[in-house]
């Protein structure tokens, strides 16, 4: 059973994207008002921070790991991703304690929309990774992470097809070389390869194919990685006309060529169609347990597997229009939700309870 | 037994968002997830419309907010705790007789909770918390009653004969209105004639309790001469039903004779129409011979079918064995249920048991609750009596290991249990270490108290990832609200040399700007942890040549300061300011740099000058700054060489005389 609490958006256009930061004590939103804001809860000392804007839709929202301070990216149909930072006022000044978020880079290499951003695990330092329409991958990196105005473009992948989505392999395994999966929505007939997967080389110091999922050929919105939870394998969590979970186990690199990309067997895990039309976003919870996706019949679904590795459905949020009850305060946690499992307090409607 | 859970799966209804327009986008937070309405197809064009009001925030895991619930978290966490710790040398009957206990201190906490929850719904009775309350002591009056059957069956494993007391007890414990309707009926001027005197000798029949039903039909016997006649017979029926007393000695096959003769003796008194006259005392010999159809006609009294279940068995197979309760069990549901309604969720757990199916137990509690205390505990003490078989998970763990993580991960979302999420990890062999490595480090660290809390955790398990990544997060956090002690102390604590590097040249900057440092304190007790890097080392150094001077020992102050530079501790940037801090000792009275030293100094003022490099064009401001530097240069030369001056004398006349 779910409780919701609400809180005002306050955007005066469609919301886009929505992003917790790492301890789940902030959100950040974006919209096509072409803002992100943020948010904490109610009554909480840093709220409703002055807002940063793009000037075009913002796409996507994400947080950088606390280890790098306060830290956002954002991407925008303005083709650029920026970076912000919140600043605390100094002690001396008319802010003080007070805190705003300041541009502290716009990322313009991009020609056309960029449709995802996404902070690389924190192990590689402060790094990210952008995708856009015209079908590049571009990943930057700030080697001072005190000095966010300075970030470089390290890599240009080429997709060859419009992307729209990418997902870090957020494994800090010393035994996997850093992997990002790339996802396109191009409809064109010629566009084979929806789903891409790039592995960083030691050797050549650049970004290689290592696979690409051959049974995904339509278009994809959103693709994740798990968290790994001490697997020797990755899987991959896939938004397209339906749910889809794959397993990529490293083929033992002695059958390998040396010196390439590891070799990848894959296997799906699941294929959901629930949703029944598009599914928009696939995101794994913290330890990689519960898969969250969103479709086109505006629910949004849960996936687990249970002890046997069998992938089910155990949850599923709707909205039924009905209105919200008021603002709330902190605290009250009213359920305004309800759930429709015969419980066991059914059960015992005809025996006694108590003593 | 078929793997997975089934559907269906649980809807819950965001307010605010119309899931027939629109749809949601979503992101996970570690104990909760954030929803909002959006609209996925309309991406480049902008609608202008005053679009969703609203985030939604949506908590799953709500028992670990309750205030009441949180004791039986508690308490059950050290329940838990010392079951891992039992010896695992004990054997046999103490090792049973041990988690049995357990069993018993699990059910005492969840009854203790029962009650103090009880309280609540009877003082707030007609509110909707008052409800709440009621529906919750419902939940764990069913949890406590599915335990109470597993510790039976599962863990007192009680055999044929005992078995029937313990069921006996089970329902007795269950269905309780018997003691306030027998004050009721004591309580009144003529018991035997209140309007639910018959109802309550029935009762007592059918729960067994055949020492108090003769006492009621004495009181009637009492009152009603006619009857006292059968009452007393069948009184004596009572009296002399045999049944297994734990002290007795005898075996089941002589038991089982015994009741055989006891029964036809009950038959024959009905067959010759001893209590013909009286259809309640009829009745009751009927139950007491284990008629189906007369218990049946008492099914508001037993309001449930395990109780049919337990009277069928006193009263028509109580030597019944173990394995063979499924079918009674089974023919009693269909017989109770009759056709008109069909098994609940309850009913389906309970026959599981009696099937002996442990999975399916824990399977379908998985599916009824919504928090996963009661499958995670029970399925933890199942697995010490050894009767769960180990079903490998796709990465390698068990069914065990999976409940108890579960649990925990709910724990973890709470700002104080928490610490109990972490002894459940502990005890995964398996997947607990990187379950808690996973968690620990979302832990919002909203007090000192609580970030030393949680790093003692860490540091405790050598999680040195995990202590390296908090500390560096406080640290970043303090420089950013130029708090520079706490900022120092944490890169010190995360042994981060960069970091310490970072916050030492922020203190230096800081004096440079001010004339003094900041927290003295922390810089003057640093202790060996001003090795941790170079920058720190001087820090700490650079404040001690403060102390020394203001101290007035001005030697070892002079030497320290010459050394800073010598050594290359000092970074370049800041020979300037210590040349200007040797100053005043050259100026003191008394000769402190000697000679020597001071050829040292006036080399290290060459060095600087003659390394400045001449950048581009120079603006006013430059300009200015540059005249700053030449006089101080100027004035540094001309202290320097009198001291010069000055020591070679006192050097030259010491050793002359």
């Amino acid at each position: 059973m779910f409780v919701a609490r609400s809180i005002a958006a306050d955007h005066k256009d469609l919301i886009h994207d929505v992003s917790f930061d790492f301890h789940g004590r902030r959100m950040a939103t974006c919209s096509s008002d072409q803002s992100v804001k943020v948010r904490a809860e109610p009554g909480s000392k840093r709220d409703l921070a002055r807002p940063a804007t793009h000037s075009g839709s913002v796409w996507r929202v994400t947080w950088a790991h606390p280890e790098f301070g306060q830290v956002l990216a954002s991407c925008s149909f303005d083709r650029t991703a920026a970076v912000w930072e919140e600043i605390v006022g100094e002690s001396n000044d008319k802010l003080r304690g007070q805190s705003h978020w300041v541009k502290r880079t716009t990322l313009v290499d991009s020609r056309t929309s960029v449709t995802d951003v996404k902070f690389a695990p924190k192990h590689m330092g402060l790094m990210l990774a952008t995708c856009s329409a015209d079908g590049i991958v571009r990943i930057y990196e700030a080697p001072d992470v005190m000095n966010l105005s300075q970030w470089s473009l390290q890599h240009e992948i080429s997709c060859k097809l419009s992307c729209s989505c990418i997902s870090w392999n957020p494994s800090s395994s010393r035994a996997h070389a850093p992997m990002i999966a790339v996802g396109s929505d191009d409809s064109s007939p010629n566009a084979m390869a929806k789903v891409q997967i790039f592995e960083y080389n030691e050797n050549t110091r650049k970004y290689a194919k290592a696979e690409t999922l051959l049974t995904v050929t339509d278009p994809v919105h959103d693709i994740a990685f798990a968290p790994n939870l001490g697997r020797s394998f990755h899987i991959l969590a896939i938004a397209t006309k339906d749910v889809r979970i794959f397993t990529l186990k490293p083929v033992r690199k002695e059958l390998t060529s040396s010196g390439g990309p590891t070799k990848f067997e894959i296997h799906i895990v699941a294929q959901f169609d629930n949703h029944n039309s598009q599914v928009w976003r696939v995101s794994w919870n913290i330890t990689g347990t519960v898969l969250a996706s969103s479709g086109d019949d505006g629910c949004v679904r849960l996936w687990k597997a249970n002890y046997m590795d069998n992938w089910k459905c155990t949850g599923i949020l709707k909205g039924n229009g009905s209105p919200v009850n008021g603002s709330s305060q902190q605290g009250n946690s009213n359920p305004s939700v309800g759930s429709n499992i015969p419980s066991l307090q059914n059960s015992l409607n005809g025996s006694s309870a108590g003593r | 037994m078929a793997g997975g859970f089934f559907t269906p799966s649980v809807t819950s209804w965001i307010p605010g968002v119309n899931s027939q327009k629109k749809q949601m986008c979503f992101d996970w937070g570690p104990g909760e997830m954030l929803v909002c309405e959006t609209s996925f197809n309309k991406k480049e064009k902008s609608e202008m419309v005053a679009g969703c009001p609203f985030i939604h925030i949506i908590r799953k895991d709500i028992d670990v907010y309750s205030k009441i619930l949180r004791k039986l978290f508690n308490e059950s966490h050290g329940i838990f705790v010392g079951l891992q710790r039992i010896e695992e040398e004990l054997t046999g009957k103490s090792r049973k007789a041990q988690l049995v206990r357990v069993s018993k201190n699990y059910r005492s906490v969840i009854r203790a909770c029962m009650e103090e929850m009880h309280q609540f719904a009877v003082a707030d009775k007609d509110s909707a918390i008052g409800r709440q309350f009621s529906s919750q002591v419902s939940i764990l009056s069913a949890v406590e009653l599915i335990w109470n059957l597993c510790e039976i069956l599962f863990i007192e494993v009680a055999p044929a004969g005992p078995l029937l007391l313990y069921l006996l007890d089970w329902v007795r414990l269950h269905v309780c209105e018997v003691d306030s309707l027998s004050a009721d009926v004591l309580g009144s001027e003529n018991p035997s004639k209140h309007e639910s005197f018959w109802n309550l000798v029935t009762t007592l029949v059918l729960q067994g309790r055949l020492d108090e039903a003769r006492q009621m039909l004495s009181k009637e016997a009492d009152s009603n001469p006619t009857s006292a006649g059968m009452c007393r017979v069948l009184g004596d029926l009572m009296r002399t039903m045999p049944i297994l007393s734990p002290g007795n000695t005898q075996t089941l096959t002589e038991l089982e004779l015994r009741w055989q003769h006891w029964h036809e003796e009950c038959e024959r008194h009905l067959q010759d129409g001893t209590f013909a006259s009286n259809p309640h005392l009829e009745s009751l010999c009927k139950v007491l011979l284990g008629d189906d159809a007369a218990l049946l006609e008492h099914k508001e009294l037993l309001s449930n079918w395990y109780h049919f279940l337990v009277t069928r068995l006193l009263y028509s197979q109580p030597t019944v064995k173990p394995m063979d309760l499924h079918l009674y069990a089974q023919s009693s549901l269909d017989l109770f249920l009759g056709g008109e309604s069909s098994p609940e969720p309850l009913d389906n757990i309970l026959m599981a048991a009696f099937e002996f199916d442990i999975h399916q137990v824990i399977k379908e509690c998985s599916i009824a609750l919504s928090n996963w205390w009661f499958v995670a505990h029970l399925t933890d003490l199942l697995d010490h009596c050894k009767l769960l078989q180990s079903h490998n998970l796709y990465f390698g763990s068990n069914m065990r290991e999976f409940l108890l993580l579960e649990y925990a991960s709910g724990l973890f979302a709470h700002h104080s249990l928490w610490q109990l999420g972490v002894d459940y990890c502990d005890h995964c062999p398996e997947l607990g270490r990187v379950s808690l490595e996973l968690h620990i480090e979302r832990i919002p660290l909203t007090t000192e108290q609580k970030a030393l809390k949680v790093l003692r955790v860490c540091e405790q398990r050598q999680m040195t990832e995990q202590v390296r990544s908090i500390c560096k997060v406080l640290a970043m956090k303090a420089v950013r609200n130029n708090r520079l002690g706490s900022a120092l102390s944490w890169s010190i604590r995360a042994k981060d040399a960069a970091f310490a590097t970072l916050v030492s040249d922020r203190f230096l900057r800081d004096y440079c700007e001010r004339g003094c440092f900041s927290d003295l304190d922390l810089i003057d007790n640093l202790g060996p942890a001003m090795m941790l890097s170079d920058r720190l080392t001087f820090l700490g150094k650079y404040r001690e040549f403060h102390r020394l001077y203001g101290e007035k020992c001005f030697v070892d102050a002079a030497s320290l300061l010459l050394s800073l530079m010598t050594s290359q501790i000092a970074p370049r940037s800041f020979w300037m300011t210590l040349l200007t801090d040797a100053l005043p000792l050259l100026e003191q009275k008394q000769v402190i740099f000697s000679a020597e030293q001071t050829y040292e100094l006036l080399r290290c003022l060459e060095d600087l000058t003659s390394g400045r490099p001449l950048c581009g064009e120079p603006d006013a401001q430059q300009l200015q700054d540059d005249d700053i530097e030449t006089t101080k240069v100027e004035i540094l030369r001309l202290a320097l060489a009198r001291n010069l001056a000055r020591s070679i004398i006192k050097e030259g006349s010491l050793e002359g005389s």
